[in-house]
């Protein structure tokens, strides 16, 4: 196989998104047509998708897709998770020889559960959250086994991603024989480096994933922010950072969705001078504590989890990003011919503003272990686009 | 003064014996006048407060004495036809790689006075200046550069201790901090103007600093010297000084400004104190710093109640029980070898602020040993202090701060890339306000009305000049820190804080690169 050993790539890339609001599984097909028809924005050096609810059965179990160079790197990860978890299963992704695909990596995936259970359980002691558990575990692993990755560690969900076309990616992984309520795709154009197949999007950690199209001009600034939380950058790729900042902000610091992503990509301070209070000291507040973690530089994201679709421009919007909704189905995409190709009919097509985050979650207890950022149920249900400050205050602003 | 001199006197009968001074033979500068231009005004003698210009009454004629002038450019600057130049005194000692005329002339002093070498600005010697060996980045294609004159570009910061994390409630529809913060101290521009005492420099120059911080949006430092009554109204844009001599130190002075700076050392004189001489000490400075008139200021080397980092940690909490936790504490030292580890007890000791004063950081006098050869260059300071304090975790807890030989906008960025939250500069200011550098700050003869007290002396530069230069040179400033964040495809400071990857170093070694942090341009 080909790794190349690749400094931090800067990338222009193309995304694609779906979600259903009540669960709904949407097959692999769909997604794949609409990432294919954006085919001039990657140049076949990286494609991926990330896919929520694929395995109903291990629902309860975190996932690891493990990405090795060789059997004896994929030997010491299993080595590690042996003493370090309970396997419940395990086997290799189920691949396919794709023409153009070129000596793949190989890909095996574990479902695992932080701990040993019953009476070995003291062995893993010492860790109050199994999140937290994971996280360090994934570090671990990326970290010290060289040629060994875990592209996706969360529950019900998981990355497959490589270098190639977008559709060669998914007729690789077999991905029209998946079927989930939340999909995320990427199609790469890599400006820098050659490709390698873990620097193709998405990235991950827990049940994060993230699919970018930009730079993240303020990388070095993000990446020493996260070191002193413990997360360390191994994939060289801008975009991990952005993983890695959600899951601090979110999970571990309990930020709303709606003020992470404003630390993300935060008002200006004129705009912040106009306001009132008390949304005038939140926002300075998020501005001075968080501002090591701004995303600056152009970018367009989608982040999903098991609950929710967000996507989210950089703050001037030097980025295409455009959303749609039709019933239950809500389209994010660079283009929206991307979304027109799977959905031609759509009740709804608008551009988030500059750093206007699309938040769109699933309806309360759709799905086992769903998770909700959003706070106020009157956000949740009726809303599928939130901003801080609220939209009518914009308004008036403008 | 001199025992051996006094002795010498007393016991040889021998009439008075001529004494050769050594040091006076070679003078450093030439005074060159073009007499075809000269029309013999003698605005060169009135405007010379160090006599090296005269006059000779009986051939009717301008003298010029060479050894006198210490090169500040003044009746240059002031002749009215343009008729003098001065110039390097071409006079040469035979070449000698280690015996440099400074140090042959240095030595004569010494023989001549027994004294220590008395120096002002900041280190002289060229040790490497990191700065210039660091280069920026900038967008190409992936990437497209900002325009600050069309698109906003945020400068800024804020100082001060901030939480791991923020917490939030939800009332009515409306998100509600929950966490305590600040209080913060707003910078409209990462720059702020360093501790230079009245008394060190003239109240004019205060003035004018103290009315540009205000314009700017950002801060001066009193120094040591307190707080001139007429400068109380400036308290917003103020940070006031307390150092070992605590002079002018009283509880409305601690109360005027927005922060108290703990000044431990100083770059240009690690571990020794401070001295205004008597003579300095006028009817205003006197009142200022509540010493009487004509009696020598001296600030000892340590404060005397901090022999440990918990009698530091004491002075903390003493000053901000004394001013009820509403201003910031500012801890400020000299970098030297052991800085990181400093530092971190400083934030430990509850310190909101960290100032880092490096190696090249100016002074109004220091011992010429202590100024050129005593700490270490702030470029390598900042980087180990903020590295440490980042892997203890604690960065940001306090806010850093450096200062010592920051020379230009570029040089603010690469400190903020490099981990830095704000600047100091206190000799940019001086020669915004006119200062040449000759370094003879001590005399209390600035020709420029800089450095003195002198009631003549300080109508040479009023306050409304001073004002307008300085506020000119740190609004040029600005603007290029926002051009050179566009360039990098950067519209807000923050992101270039810490952000090391926006810099690469040029011929330097690996030892080097690893304590920078930053990767050799080319990789």
């Amino acid at each position: 196989m080909e790794i190349f050993i690749p400094n931090k790539e800067q990338s222009g890339c193309g995304l694609s998104g779906i979600i259903n609001r009540k669960g709904e599984l949407i097959k692999g097909e769909v997604i794949i047509e609409s990432i294919c028809c954006q085919m001039e924005r990657g140049n076949g050096l990286g494609a991926g998708y990330a896919a929520y609810g694929i395995y109903p059965d291990f629902a309860e179990y975190y996932c690891l897709h493990v990405m090795a160079d060789t059997k004896q790197a994929l030997k010491d990860v299993e080595e590690i998770l042996a003493h370090k978890c309970y396997l419940v299963h395990q086997e290799r992704i189920p691949t396919r020889a794709t023409p153009g695909i070129v000596s793949p990596p190989r890909f095996w995936r574990y479902f695992v559960k932080p701990r040993y259970e019953g009476e070995l359980r003291e062995i893993c002691e010492g860790t109050v959250d199994e999140d937290d558990y994971m996280v360090e575990l994934v570090m671990f692993i990326n970290k010290n086994i060289s040629g060994a990755y875990v592209i996706s560690s969360g529950r019900n969900m998981g990355a497959f991603k490589g270098v190639g076309f977008p559709d060669q990616i998914a007729n690789f992984f077999r991905l029209e024989e998946y079927s989930a309520y939340i999909w995320t795709a990427h199609n790469r154009f890599p400006t820098n480096t050659p490709g390698w197949w873990g620097g193709a999007h998405p990235f991950t950690i827990l049940d994060w994933s993230i699919v970018h199209n930009g730079e993240i001009s303020s990388y070095g600034t993000n990446r020493r922010y996260l070191e002193m939380f413990g997360y360390h950058c191994t994939l060289l790729t801008d975009t991990e950072v952005v993983a890695y900042l959600l899951d601090l902000l979110i999970r571990r610091h309990g930020l709303p969705l709606e003020l992470a992503c404003m630390a993300l990509a935060p008002p200006f301070w004129q705009e912040i001078d106009r306001m009132e209070e008390p949304d005038k000291s939140v926002c300075t507040a998020i501005r001075v504590v968080y501002g090591a973690a701004m995303l600056n530089g152009p970018f367009a994201i989608l982040f999903a989890y098991n609950g929710g679709l967000v996507g989210l421009n950089d703050r001037v919007k030097l980025r295409p990003l455009v959303a749609a909704k039709k019933g239950d189905f809500y389209y994010m995409a660079s283009e929206e011919a991307a979304i027109r190709a799977i959905c031609p009919d759509p009740e709804e097509v608008w551009c988030p503003k500059a750093g206007e985050p699309v938040i769109v979650e699933l309806e309360p207890n759709t799905i086992p272990n769903q998770r909700s950022y959003l706070r106020g149920e009157a956000l949740r249900i009726s809303a599928p686009i939130c901003r801080f400050p609220s939209a009518e205050e914009d308004e008036e602003e403008e | 003064m001199n025992p051996q001199k006094e002795n010498t006197k007393t016991s040889t009968p021998k009439p008075k014996r001529k004494k050769i001074q050594f040091s006076k033979l070679y003078p450093d500068f030439l005074i060159d006048r073009d007499w075809d231009k000269c029309i013999k005004c003698k605005i060169c003698i009135r405007e010379c407060t160090y006599e090296a210009h005269g006059w000779d009454k009986k051939r009717e004629t301008l003298t010029e004495d060479h050894v006198k002038c210490v090169g500040c450019h003044r009746c240059e600057a002031m002749c009215p036809t343009g008729a003098i130049t001065i110039k390097k005194h071409p006079s040469a000692f035979r070449e000698h790689d280690t015996w440099k005329p400074w140090f042959i002339k240095n030595v004569y002093k010494q023989a001549d006075t027994g004294g220590v070498l008395l120096a002002a600005t900041g280190c002289a010697i060229p040790f490497r200046n990191y700065w210039d060996h660091l280069v920026l980045d900038a967008c190409q294609v992936t990437n497209p550069p900002i325009d600050p004159l069309r698109e906003p570009m945020e400068l800024r910061t804020y100082l001060g201790p901030k939480p791991d994390k923020l917490e939030v409630t939800l009332e009515d529809d409306k998100f509600q901090l929950q966490t305590k913060v600040g209080p913060w101290i707003k910078l409209e521009v990462p720059i702020m103007f360093a501790a230079m005492s009245y008394g060190a420099i003239s109240l004019h120059v205060h003035q004018g600093l103290a009315r540009a911080a205000k314009e700017l949006g950002i801060l001066y430092n009193t120094g040591e010297g307190g707080l001139h009554a007429s400068l109380y109204k400036y308290g917003s844009n103020t940070i006031v000084q307390c150092a070992s001599g605590r002079f002018g130190l009283h509880v409305d002075y601690l109360n005027a400004g927005v922060a108290i700076e703990i000044k431990i050392g100083q770059g240009a004189k690690p571990g020794i104190g401070g001295h205004l001489p008597g003579e300095k000490v006028t009817e205003e400075i006197s009142k200022t710093r509540m010493i009487p008139v004509g009696s020598d200021a001296i600030s000892p080397a340590p404060h005397h109640d901090i022999y440990s980092i918990e009698d530091l940690r004491g002075l903390i909490y003493a000053l901000k029980e004394a001013t009820e936790y509403k201003k910031l504490v500012f801890v400020k030292i000299a970098a030297v070898h052991n800085a990181p580890a400093i530092a971190s007890g400083i934030v430990r000791a509850g310190a909101d602020v960290v100032v880092l004063d490096g190696l090249r950081g100016g002074t109004g006098a220091a011992p010429t040993m202590f100024r050129d050869y005593v700490g270490i260059p702030i470029e390598l300071a900042l980087a180990a202090v903020d590295e440490r304090l980042r892997q203890e975790g604690i960065r940001n807890q306090a806010s850093l701060v450096v200062s010592g030989g920051i020379r230009c906008s570029a040089d603010v960025v690469k400190a903020i890339a490099l981990g830095a939250d704000a600047v100091y500069i206190g000799t940019p200011a001086l020669i915004a306000v006119g200062c040449t550098m000759c370094g003879h700050c001590f005399t209390g003869k600035c020709p420029w009305g800089i450095a003195t007290n002198n009631p003549e002396l300080i109508k040479r530069l009023d306050p409304e000049t001073a004002f307008e230069k300085i506020y000119n040179l740190v609004h040029g400033w600005a603007h290029e820190i926002q051009e050179l964040l566009g360039a990098m495809g950067l519209n807000s400071i923050e992101s270039l804080r810490g952000n090391r990857d926006k810099l690469r170093a040029v011929g330097l070694n690996e030892v080097e690169l690893k304590i920078l942090g930053v990767k050799h341009a080319g990789e």
